[in-house]
């Protein structure tokens, strides 16, 4: 168990070492979470005005596309020089492998969405930070269950053809409970009286779906990865 | 399967639907929906066989992830089409009835939605199956297992959910008149899944031949 973490944490630290010398999908992404965001406030406006309730769906729409746009990138990197083959020949756990990628995934998402969260908030007028903790659980929740898919998905598709495409494809109607969840959630916390126990339910429904999620990536991982 | 038992099966199938709407039209009318209920005989069975399919196509593929059994990624593939098909069925049976039923062509009801998600995991299974290029195979059967735990999902949401949509309480408690009809429709798309199945299975076998013969001619 220990090597196991200590496995991922390497190929986390790897991924952030890389990326911290030019730092391009970080940048590349929050700047595309922007222009979606921008992109949104004009397309949700009704008399010149943001359209009520809208602000939920946006949020986690941007924090769908900007994953998706970080998984294609970050995996894209692992098949130049043939890295990915590198970390399969390695003597370690395979899902190890899975975890460390997952988690420099999640940490870029949380990252885009520190930006994101107060763009809406100011564009959309939405209370946000009304229930801080709560609304901060919902968007972490949602994020593992978001990358461990997309994780599990860009892997596989490191060597196929088509897949910038194909990533989107296979990747979105697997996601939507979780979307689903997460907005449900969200929205019940940005009413006027948020509506807590529902927003519960939700958060109860994301870390179910977190845990189905992970298991079968981490059952799945190592078969689909051998060649 | 043989040649003997697959026309045997195609008959027996062909008769059962032939036979159907006389029985469908033998049984009662419902209370409250009156002739419009009856398109459940179809719509029914056609997310059963759906259901089915999927199941096979998980489990095939899980087969074939661990063994790599090409027997289990042919069944996979064709259960995968199958799928896709008779959850098609569903879908179109589906709103046909709702707008008499509730009124609207759709709801996004728990039930409707996982359905919907569901056949679209199966045709973004074809996609990567078709446009995926070689050794996509592996690749799609992983997503056929989170495909396949979706089924649970959808057939208790009506149980968990309050939704516009009919209960599991129906099916075991049908009257008399109904049962007959009900099952009997089971039946004959249970035998149509059976008699596509092995068409398509002995289809994606040649291909595999035909490719083999392929190979072997541009190595010699």
């Amino acid at each position: 168990m220990k090597s196991f973490l200590r496995v991922a944490w390497l190929v986390m630290r790897k991924d952030l070492r890389v990326e911290s010398r030019s730092r391009e999908m970080l940048y590349t992404t929050l700047f595309f979470s922007a222009s979606c965001v921008l992109v949104f406030s004009f397309a949700f406006v009704r008399e010149g005005r943001p359209v009520e309730g809208a602000a939920a769906g946006i949020l986690w729409i941007a924090v769908a596309f900007s994953g998706t746009l970080a998984l294609a990138r970050a995996f894209e990197r692992e098949r130049q020089h043939d890295v990915l083959r590198g970390l399969l020949l390695a003597p370690i756990d395979r899902p190890a492998i899975f975890v460390g990628k997952l988690l420099g995934i999640v940490l870029l998402m949380v990252v885009v969405e520190l930006v994101v969260v107060p763009a809406i908030a100011l564009l959309f007028r939405a209370p946000f930070f009304a229930h801080p903790f709560l609304m901060a659980t919902l968007l972490g929740t949602g994020t593992i269950g978001f990358a461990a898919v997309g994780t599990l998905f860009a892997a596989m598709l490191i060597r196929t053809q088509s897949r910038a495409v194909l990533l989107p494809i296979l990747l979105y109607p697997m996601t939507v409970p979780v979307l689903i969840a997460g907005v449900g959630g969200t929205v019940a916390l940005l009413q006027p009286e948020a509506n807590l126990a529902l927003a519960k339910f939700w958060l109860a429904m994301l870390v179910f779906l977190d845990v189905t999620y992970l298991t079968l990536a981490l059952w799945t991982f190592e078969p689909v990865m051998t060649e | 399967m043989n040649q003997r038992v697959f026309t045997a099966l195609l008959v027996v199938g062909v008769s059962m639907f032939v036979f159907a709407p006389f029985m469908i039209a033998w049984a009662p009318y419902e209370s409250t929906m009156g002739l419009v209920q009856k398109i459940f005989y179809f719509h029914v069975p056609s997310w059963f066989v759906m259901f089915l399919a999927v199941f096979i196509c998980g489990i095939a593929s899980g087969i074939y992830l661990l063994k790599e059994k090409p027997a289990a990624d042919r069944l996979a593939v064709a259960s995968a089409e199958l799928a896709v098909l008779f959850g098609l069925m569903g879908l179109v049976t589906g709103p046909l009835w709702a707008r008499k039923a509730w009124g609207v062509w759709w709801q996004w009801d728990a039930r409707l939605t996982l359905a919907l998600i569901l056949e679209m995991i199966f045709c973004s299974y074809l996609l990567l199956r078709q446009y995926g290029g070689p050794g996509s195979e592996k690749l799609a059967a992983g997503l056929a297992i989170f495909g396949m735990a979706n089924v649970p999902f959808v057939y208790i949401s009506v149980n968990m959910w309050r939704t516009v949509h009919p209960t599991t309480n129906v099916v075991p408690t049908l009257g008399p008149g109904m049962f007959g009809a009900f099952w009997w429709c089971v039946g004959a798309y249970l035998v149509l899944f059976l008699v596509m199945l092995a068409a398509r299975i002995r289809l994606e076998k040649q291909l595999a031949q035909v490719e083999e013969l392929h190979l072997a001619l541009e190595t010699d």
